[in-house]
């Protein structure tokens, strides 16, 4: 029979791992748009051979699984000397991994907008500099926030993963209580609800920030 | 139908009586002696103790111990492969004299069965490279340990090391082994057989036994009240450990020396 009581002993486990996946998720929610939001800039408008720099991090990110990126940094990167607590390698991994795929999203907002943008700008006597930051990066930002939001969202979700290399996250929270008192049914089905809350969360604290940013919007 | 369960009963009894007199008539060492043929049995599907190697021939700790054995009873050896489930049948029909097959001692057992002194280690232990100085639970203090999450060694250490322990729980045996090899931790919980693995990986990197957790050494086998038969494997297995061809078998076998204090 289920019996959720069983998990009561476990609750300062289950919110130890609830925080530390909320921290990891800010830090490299925070790190991995930084990334992306250079190298999709450095990919537009940058110098072609740093231009295919960043298309071949881009690709080799997005083309390899996330564990892979993981395992390679935790367990390969010693060899050469390079030795990363965990949690400092699962910061690093889900950095690179966001920063790649955020590149992708947010290059597709800056395609998307019109060249007369920049030619006004231009007449207005703004630096390339100016022209990017005030002009084209916030409705850039807007085409594309929906899909940056559930990006960053399934990046939450993966760091599930990192339990495998002992970070102590939400994931190995609800492994290590099922592996003492059997109870896997009523574990996941706790973990699963705090990943649902915690996703809902970012989708609501994400809708709030862009009320915020995309007010111009508003005024027109 | 009580009259049914009644004589059930009633041959049951004859038989386990019939057993017992066939058995307790003849003495299973002279037995060995008068055929000139000892019968081991031995696992072909646990390495290192026995497995089957490339030249189709059993090998491992249980098939140098029981050549080791027929070689001090100076008779000839027949090797009977059994598996974890049939081996103490095997004995208790007296289809082997001997089972040699990293047969653990517990309480159940020690009702059917009758045990020699140890002839193998194996156990729980702390694992670590040799420069980390540590001999004891105590000495974990401030300390991290790699451990499969799950496992028994992880339990044991939940319950036993010191609070201020970091333990790194990893998914499974290979995960943690990995951690080890890739320098992720310098100590970890683990069997003396997932060190083994380690010393055959990496040699340059062999984990040394701090200490231990569990102990659960590997007896040989044989049937109850064998008197004669025990003594004389006993002595076999004193001469063994003292001449030192036991600690030959597990650096051999387990790329480890015997662990300090064994059979004592």
């Amino acid at each position: 029979m289920l019996n959720f009581s069983d998990l009561l002993p476990y609750t300062d486990v289950f919110f130890g791992g609830l925080m530390t996946t909320i921290e990891l998720t800010l830090l490299t929610t925070v790190l991995g748009v930084v990334l992306g939001t250079t190298c999709a800039a450095v990919r537009q408008y940058g110098h072609p051979a740093s231009q295919r720099a960043v298309a071949a991090y881009v690709e080799l990110i997005r083309n390899t699984p996330f564990i892979v990126q993981l395992f390679f940094i935790f367990f390969g990167l010693p060899s050469i000397g390079l030795m990363l607590s965990p949690w400092q390698a699962s910061v690093i991994a889900l950095t690179i991994n966001l920063g790649a795929y955020s590149t992708e999203i947010i290059r597709a907002g800056l395609n998307n907008i019109p060249k007369g943008q920049w030619e006004a700008a231009k007449v207005l006597g703004m630096d390339f500099r100016q022209t990017l930051t005030r002009v084209v990066f916030t409705p850039a930002f807007e085409k594309i926030y929906p899909a940056l939001t559930s990006q960053c969202i399934i990046v939450m979700l993966g760091s599930a993963v990192l339990s495998q290399i002992s970070v102590q996250d939400l994931t190995y929270a609800a492994n290590l209580v099922q592996s003492r008192n059997f109870r896997a049914f009523e574990s996941y089905v706790v973990t699963a609800l705090m990943y649902l809350g915690l996703a809902m969360l970012m989708r609501y604290v994400f809708a709030m920030i862009g009320k915020r940013v995309f007010a111009f919007r508003e005024a027109q | 139908m009580t009259s049914l369960r009644k004589l059930l009963g009633k041959t049951l009894l004859a038989t386990a009586c019939l057993g017992t007199a066939m058995s307790a008539a003849a003495d299973v060492l002279s037995d060995i002696k008068a055929r000139d043929e000892i019968r081991i049995a031995v696992p072909q599907d646990f390495p290192p103790f026995g497995s089957v190697g490339t030249d189709l021939k059993p090998q491992g700790i249980d098939v140098d111990m029981a050549n080791y054995i027929a070689e001090q009873l100076d008779v000839e050896l027949t090797i009977v492969p059994v598996t974890s489930a049939n081996r103490i049948p095997y004995l208790q029909t007296h289809k082997v004299d001997l089972v040699i097959s990293s047969l653990g001692k517990n309480p159940e057992r020690e009702k059917a069965i009758d045990f020699s002194t140890p002839y193998a280690p194996f156990f729980l232990g702390v694992f670590g490279e040799k420069s980390v100085a540590v001999g004891a639970l105590q000495d974990l203090s401030g300390k991290t340990v790699g451990v499969t999450r799950g496992s028994v060694e992880d339990l044991e250490l939940e319950k036993n090391a010191p609070s201020d322990v970091t333990v790194q729980r990893f998914e499974d045996n290979n995960t943690t082994l990995t951690a080890y090899l890739s320098g992720q931790v310098n100590l970890i919980a683990t069997g003396n057989l997932v060190a083994t693995e380690i010393a055959k990986r990496k040699p340059a990197r062999a984990p040394e036994a701090k200490f231990m957790l569990k102990d659960s050494p590997c007896y040989i086998g044989m049937a109850k009240g064998e008197t004669a038969l025990q003594t004389e494997v006993n002595n076999i297995i004193a001469k063994a450990l003292a001449e030192g061809k036991l600690n030959d078998i597990s650096m051999k076998w387990l790329k480890a020396p015997l662990p300090k204090g064994f059979g004592a």
